[in-house]
């Protein structure tokens, strides 16, 4: 059977983008193993609102790892202890009985708090907005096999755009840079033959819009790499650079 | 009401090109006078907003999340089916249609369904062109797999994430339009109501959730993808957000609502563990391709799956369909498990769940194999089921998944307010009483990037230019007020039960008596129990905090409120089909083997409710569209 554990939490309250917020703290006692840890923020919340306390707000959707919604920094790390593992998918058969859990949003100026867990990360639109896409109109497309794709590259597209969009690497960088969501759209498309087009202004056009976000510079400490949940890699940034440079210095 | 389906005549490969060549356009100069609402960003409805854009049309695209990047169809795993007979296994534009027709049980409107399978290759074009990384072969041409239902490999891939390279490509192609400046964009916005001026969809009201401000919207033409009810389940393989209010107040306002219990239950689902539990996790259909189900032989079996000599398990779905196997469609294999689980055979804690086993592939691919196959839905069952399937086979059950039910819309994707369309999940459309694995994907982005753009403009060439009505005009003052005291009646009942614990208790109700399986007498005891605890929910809910501000919990008040009376009419709609079609199962009527037994005599049709109004209990009058099969013989459906 199914264990039961007590659990101290610590979370973030603020009542909007310019309130002060500070750290509240409860005790659950009937936590169960098999719980996600948004289920038992859940358990959380019926506890307070029976109580007639406000509950606490967070983001979430899908609660299977692949909407990119949750973004909770957990004891200090965006989406808590496990390795590739969204907080939507972190199960309390991950912690012990008794322990101290510490709940957080993500701390950065380009995602200023709405409410209590809750950030807006619309920054990451706009850096889509400003070329994140193949410029292909409805109905104008060539049939599907005219462009042979090697399948070593279409795999390494695919690593990059499986990209959740969650934040979590703004959240661990120490300059909270988006140079790791930003580099995997880059990588995704210019690895394709579809995206090759476009490359040199979709690279200037998605840094510089990065810039005026107010994201900070990629310092190489790889702690996006560390947290992100889909395992992208940081070789992204690398190449985001390369062609960023490449598209810079071309002049044209 | 009067239902015209509006079909075209003629032969039925025909009839969308002769649709085309017939319908009125739009010049470039007056396209731009048109104002295009759209709600909800998935599949259908960010492919549609992106296409009218680039048609010239104003658009305004809204969704309750914080990006349009997040609709519920990133969640879809397996593929997206297209005729494209790449593996030359004999495919073609009429074997899909009319798997799909065969599919759904004969239930689903032909003319709509021949289309699906046409535009279905251009679709796959389309997603190619924007760079969507599916599966390739080593040639460098694309990829093909099978999926239940089907006999031939005709399911294009991007590992198990589909849905999500589909939809990206979708919202790639819409913000691009809003760099343009051709789409303005609302995220965390909540369609409330939906305005009618003389008959027409003139607009909308919505919540903005972060300031909880009301505001008013005017269009010319509305259009709802706003996915499916499942969560009226309350546990369901649908995001946490997903839910009717949309659909479900235009059907208030004069849009019929379609076949509302035509609900699929997907077999392969990670089973329930607890009642803290929020909701349940599909794992992909394109597991069955590999994996064997089975149970134990004997009732309560309980040692490890591995020790149970191969004598000794019912692999049920390979004995009693062999020439479809673990492919069987989802119904089939839905009703299976269920059979197996009431039989005492079930496995695990709750015994509500059978196996799903890798062994055999394992050891004739290789790990590895199985590995770049479906890597990403093992690890995703590790985390939540807590054990390894590479090494225990997966337990799973079927859950809650797809609505086929939706508001009823004609040729034209038109509901039957003109003016307002629904496309996706949202309508009724092309699955019948049953929808076919990697449909649902090649069924939002048809109707949103090829039928759609083409279909709307033929409403508004009728239409008078820039034409505005002000939003001050007294029909959305009157929509803004209802929604605002339904807002204000919600916060104000401070009883003490919490919405999450009426939902669950709803859910509760429809799973048991409008689930997998349904007959008559439960139907009825259905209906009061839901009359009952609406009555309650109207007098004891507790719903938190301010209406101005962030509120979560105000937001699933209103969503939860419109699931009870969606549900009433659910279980209405169930009572009334006295017949088994697709995923509708009436205990009363089986065929002797066990399997689901249509009448098409009487029931050849699709059932469309109009809303009367609701006192106490729930008012609606069914109106009837007589299905005609002029191209397919309806036979009875097997999978043997």
């Amino acid at each position: 059977m199914s264990k039961e554990m007590t659990i101290h939490l610590k979370y973030w309250k603020q009542n909007g983008p310019n309130a002060q917020g500070y750290f509240e703290e409860y005790t659950l006692d009937n936590v169960n193993e098999h719980m996600s840890f948004l289920e038992m923020l859940d358990v959380l919340n019926e506890e307070l609102m029976l109580e007639g306390k406000e509950p606490v707000e967070f983001d979430y959707d899908c609660r299977e790892g692949i909407c990119g919604s949750c973004n909770l920094v957990i004891d200090g790390r965006a989406h808590g202890p496990k390795h590739r593992v969204a907080a939507c998918q972190l199960h309390m058969r991950n912690y012990s009985d008794g322990d101290h859990i510490t709940i957080e949003p993500p701390r950065a100026a380009s995602f200023p708090v709405i409410k209590d867990l809750v950030v807006d990360r619309s920054a990451f639109d706009r850096i889509i907005e400003a070329g994140g896409y193949v410029s292909v109109k409805t109905g104008s497309a060539a049939e599907a096999n005219a462009i042979p794709v090697e399948k070593d590259k279409a795999e390494a597209a695919f690593d990059y755009a499986t990209c959740i969009g969650c934040g979590a690497c703004v959240a661990a960088c120490p300059n909270a840079s988006a140079s790791l969501f930003t580099g995997a759209k880059i990588a995704h498309l210019n690895k394709l033959p579809q995206g090759e087009v476009e490359r040199k202004d979709r690279v200037v056009a998605m840094v510089d819009q990065m810039k005026e976000e107010g994201f900070g510079d990629c310092s190489n400490y790889a702690e996006c790499e560390a947290v992100c949940p889909v395992g992208i890699s940081i070789s992204a940034i690398a190449e985001m650079r390369r062609d960023y440079m490449k598209a810079v210095m071309s002049g044209d | 009401m009067k239902l015209d389906s509006k079909v075209p005549g003629g032969p039925l490969e025909e009839k969308w090109d002769k649709h085309i060549k017939d319908i009125k356009l739009v010049a470039p100069n007056n396209k731009r006078k048109f104002e295009i609402i759209v709600v909800g960003t998935g599949l259908a409805g960010g492919a549609a907003a992106a296409s009218f854009a680039e048609l010239g049309y104003n658009v305004r695209s809204f969704c309750i999340q914080d990006s349009a990047r997040r609709a519920h169809s990133i969640a879809a795993q397996g593929g997206i089916n297209a005729a494209k007979n790449y593996p030359n296994d004999g495919d073609s534009i009429w074997r899909l249609f009319y798997d799909t027709i065969k599919g759904g049980d004969y239930r689903s409107r032909e003319s709509n369904v021949y289309r699906l399978a046409q535009v279905s290759n251009e679709i796959i074009d389309q997603a190619v062109a924007q760079g969507v990384p599916f599966a390739r072969e080593y040639g460098g041409n694309l990829a093909n797999r099978s999926f239940g239902g089907a006999q031939v490999s005709r399911t294009f891939y991007a590992r198990g994430q589909t849905g999500q390279q589909l939809l990206l490509g979708a919202y790639q192609a819409m913000m691009r339009q809003v760099h343009n400046g051709n789409i303005k964009y609302h995220p965390r916005h909540e369609m409330l109501d939906v305005v009618v001026i003389d008959g027409q969809a003139r607009g909308i009201i919505t919540r903005d959730l972060v300031s909880g401000e009301l505001n008013r919207y005017e269009a010319d033409a509305v259009v709802l993808a706003t996915g499916g009810y499942g969560n009226v389940f309350y546990l369901s393989t649908n995001a946490k957000n997903s839910n009717v209010t949309a659909a479900w107040r235009a059907h208030k306002r004069g849009a019929a609502f379609a076949n509302p219990c035509y609900v699929q239950v997907h077999p392969t689902c990670i089973p329930v563990s607890g009642d803290y539990q929020s909701k349940l996790t599909l794992m992909s259909e394109s597991l069955r391709n590999d994996g064997r189900v089975w149970v134990p032989k004997k009732k309560g079996d309980d040692r490890h799956p591995n020790d149970i000599p191969e004598d000794e398990r019912y692999y049920y779905l390979e004995e009693r369909y062999p020439s479809f196997g673990n492919l069987v469609p989802r119904d089939v294999a839905s009703r299976n498990a269920k059979m197996v689980c009431d039989d005492g055979l079930g496995v695990g804690e709750t015994g509500l769940a059978v196996y799903l086993d890798f062994r055999d592939a394992i050891k004739r691919d290789g790990r590895e194999t199985i590995e770049s196959k479906y890597g990403n839905l093992f690890e995703m069952y590790e985390n939540i089921a807590g054990e390894n399937p590479y090494e225990r086979p997966m337990r799973i059950y079927p859950a809650v998944h797809y609505t086929m039910g939706g508001l009823w819309v004609d040729y034209n994707l038109q509901t039957t307010i003109p003016g307002l369309y629904a496309a996706g999940e949202a309508n009724f459309s092309d699955h019948g009483a049953n929808r076919l694995g990697a449909s649902a994907l090649m069924q939002g982005l048809s109707d949103g990037y090829f039928v759609l753009p083409y279909t709307i403009g033929d409403y508004l060439a009728k239409q008078e230019p820039g034409k505005r009505y002000g939003t001050d005009h007294k029909a959305f003052e009157e929509a803004e007020n209802a929604a605002q005291s339904q807002i204000d009646k919600l916060l104000n009942i401070d009883g003490d039960r919490t919405i999450i614990d009426f939902h669950r208790s709803l859910g509760k109700i429809v799973w048991d008596k409008i689930g997998i399986a349904r007959n008559a007498e439960g139907l009825k005891s259905a209906i009061e129990e839901i009359r009952e605890l609406r009555e309650e929910f109207w007098k004891n809910v507790k719903v938190p905090g301010e209406k101005n501000n962030y509120n979560k919990y105000l937001e699933f008040a209103g969503r939860v409120a419109d699931f009870f009376e969606l549900a009433e009419l659910m279980a209405e709609d169930a009572l009334q089909r006295e017949e088994s079609a697709g995923c509708h199962l009436r205990e009363e009527y089986q065929t002797e083997e066990g399997e689901a037994l249509r009448n098409d005599e009487d029931f050849s049709y699709v059932a469309a409710w109009e809303y009367k109004g609701l006192n106490g209990k729930l008012e609606e009058t069914l109106h009837k569209e007589n299905l005609e099969f002029e191209f397919v013989e309806l036979k009875q459906r097997s999978y043997k």
